[in-house]
């Protein structure tokens, strides 16, 4: 097909992703045009559905990578992981850039958004969430920024932000920890609404507990499906390394949710059948006993595809979990069900999209991995040797 | 000093005077077909339930410790000293946090609008301030809602059910769920029958303490975790630091 002289191949996913992003401008036109109550399911007893839940509650914490690895390979010097920095930030400024975008829509008054800055309300969990996010998200546009000064040579700026690059890195943890765990805080103030299957006073913790995991699996599941998508060759010994990290962050998050229900008395009702619980089943299946028991076998941890796999169902199991906190726990109290509108699914739909278009397009044009734009990388090689693994080229990134 | 009002279901006849009174006040839009409508929306701040012979109001709380004022990001919603809880709707920017956060799920939304506000009894704080009683007080026929002192109406609701407590459920519903609230209820059956959250799973403590728990510790933890953090980035580059002194040493460089 030829568009304006240019030359467009007309693949599968090509055409999806124009489908999904007309459907998308249409419920987005919805939005702005009728309102909120025209284009979603929300309503008087679900205010917040799946854009809260999913592209905030889980958007964020699949965007945890991102801390997750800085913090692995500058906090605690862990040199063989630093080929997969620059990938991660770039998921990380994506997924928190496109996570205001989801708030641009959700947000009744996205036009006074800026309010946030000038109005405080420390008491409030979303107040700190807010502020966290935008924070980090100036942080991560820092962390990304040598990606395009290198790209444009631009020598002078590149020796500024690395400069400014231990700072970026402390305070970008710092903010991580804070708001992945405010996320969790934004449900303490609901004991009697939120189902005890999911309230409980350690949310916080459980939110921090399961990014890490997530921002782990996430890692995993996006070095092995750019190597596919992109012909890349796949960093085999260093997801081998994530595998190990994801299996302990697996057993201590399972650890503190089973002592949760211990201390509550909860453990015989949780496996009493009833409707939050057959959700509860589902999400701690795939969170905790596929995973962990896939990753227990050497045979599976030292396979791309039983890596690959034990992650998805990682995060599966951890969005499923949100899920359930924004949603399945709070139908009780309401006394009905929500189920999202098909406009209000291809907002986020098509904000995922965008994602996806992004970092195929910033691939393509800025050195993400390692050796400059992948036109020039091998096809996947997953049998790399720990020990060869080339020396990052760049210092501090 | 602080106001509320009594709403004493065994004195009320569910006349709806109090839901006409509201909506003139708040310049809402009332007719038959909206005086049958049985829940509270956002063209509806108080609606009276029927249920058998028994009936009961509802209406925003307006508690002592509100939810939704702690729960705002931009604290659009705020007690004031004499009992209302208000919304500026200015700084709203309409994220519905206090919707999720309301035990008692009180505040509504202009699903429809295309600037939408959220909406609930606010207490008429301008009648209040004025040392004048809320529009649904001053209109009730038989004083079932009565507005006056907090404290005084506390007793009297005391009083009432000691002079007859064949007629009362033994509770006064706002007294002290999450933490009293500027609305006071009596009933002849219990709260639940009418969509009232039980006062045992509501609970004494007030909701914004289970967020304060957390949140108070931020200031504390956030030097705390950033000195942590920059110690830990400091010793992990320290370590080549002190490898190239080894090798220094090695290599005689350093005697």
């Amino acid at each position: 097909m030829k568009i304006m002289n240019v030359n467009i191949k007309v693949t599968f996913w090509r055409v999806l992703f124009v489908i999904i992003m007309i459907l998308g401008l249409y419920s987005a036109y919805i939005r702005y045009f009728k309102g909120l109550g025209a284009v979603s399911n929300l309503s008087d007893q679900f205010p917040w559905g799946v854009w809260i839940g999913f592209d905030i509650l889980c958007g964020v914490m699949l965007a945890a990578g991102g801390f997750c690895i800085s913090a692995a390979v500058y906090l605690f010097n862990i040199e063989r992981l630093h080929c997969i920095v620059r990938p991660t930030i770039l998921t990380a400024f994506l997924g928190y850039s496109l996570f205001i975008v989801g708030l641009l829509v959700d947000l009744g008054r996205p036009w006074y958004m800026w309010h946030l800055i000038i109005y405080w309300n420390p008491h409030s969990a979303l107040f700190e969430v807010g502020w966290c996010v935008m924070l980090y998200t100036t942080v991560l546009l820092f962390e990304f920024l040598p990606n395009v000064l290198e790209r444009f040579q631009l020598t002078w700026a590149l020796k500024i932000v690395k400069a400014m690059m231990p700072v970026l890195i402390v305070l970008g943890v710092l903010l991580s920890t804070l708001h992945q765990s405010s996320l969790g805080s934004l449900f303490l103030i609901m004991p009697s609404k939120l189902h005890p299957f999911w309230y409980t006073p350690a949310l916080p913790f459980f939110f921090f507990g399961s990014a890490i995991a997530v921002g782990l699996a996430m890692t995993i599941f996006e070095s092995t499906q750019s190597a596919k998508a992109f012909g890349r060759h796949l960093e085999f010994s260093v997801i081998v390394e994530l595998g190990g990290a994801l299996l302990v962050a697996l057993w201590v998050n399972a650890l503190l949710r089973f002592l949760d229900y211990y201390h509550r008395d909860m453990l015989a009702k949780i496996l009493q059948p009833s409707y939050e619980a057959y959700f509860l089943w589902l999400e701690l299946l795939l969170a905790f006993v596929i995973p962990i028991t896939m990753l227990s076998f050497k045979k599976i941890r030292l396979s791309p595809n039983g890596l690959y796999l034990a992650s998805l169902s990682t995060i599966l199991g951890f969005v499923a979990n949100r899920l359930n906190i924004a949603t399945t726990g709070l139908e009780g109290w309401v006394g009905h069900h929500y189920v999202p509108k098909w406009s209000e699914l291809m907002i986020t739909v098509s904000i995922i999209a965008t994602g996806f278009f992004l970092f195929a397009i910033a691939v393509k044009y800025l050195p993400i991995f390692e050796h400059g734009p992948v036109a020039a990388e091998p096809v996947l090689e997953p049998k790399t040797i720990r020990g060869e693994m080339p020396k990052p080229s760049h210092a501090a990134t | 000093m602080s106001k509320a009002l009594l709403y004493d279901s065994t004195l009320c006849i569910g006349c709806k005077m109090c839901e006409k009174g509201c909506a003139e006040h708040n310049g809402l839009p009332y007719d038959d077909s909206i005086a049958a409508e049985s829940k509270q929306s956002e063209h509806k701040f108080t609606v009276v339930l029927t249920e058998n012979d028994h009936f009961m109001r509802k209406l925003c709380m307006n508690c002592d410790e509100p939810a939704c004022a702690s729960a705002c990001p931009v604290g659009a919603f705020h007690k004031t000293a004499l009992g209302p809880v208000v919304y500026d709707v200015w700084k709203c920017i309409g994220c519905r946090y206090c919707m999720v956060a309301c035990a008692f799920g009180v505040p509504k939304y202009e699903w429809g609008a295309l600037n939408p506000r959220v909406r609930k009894c606010i207490m008429c704080p301008d009648l209040v301030q004025r040392g004048e009683q809320t529009a649904c007080a001053a209109i009730c026929p038989t004083g079932a809602t009565k507005f006056g002192e907090r404290d005084a109406l506390i007793q009297e609701a005391q009083d009432r059910i000691n002079q007859n407590p064949s007629n009362y459920y033994p509770h006064i519903y706002g007294k002290e769920e999450v933490g009293g609230t500027s609305v006071l209820l009596l009933s002849a059956v219990p709260f639940e029958q009418f969509g009232y959250p039980s006062p045992e799973k509501l609970g004494t403590r007030p909701l914004p303490q289970y967020t304060g728990a957390v949140m108070n510790r931020i200031p504390d933890f956030v030097p705390l975790w950033a000195v942590i953090l920059g110690g830990i980035y400091w010793l992990a580059n320290r370590k080549n630091e002190v490898a190239e002194a080894e090798a220094m040493e090695k290599h005689g460089g350093v005697a």
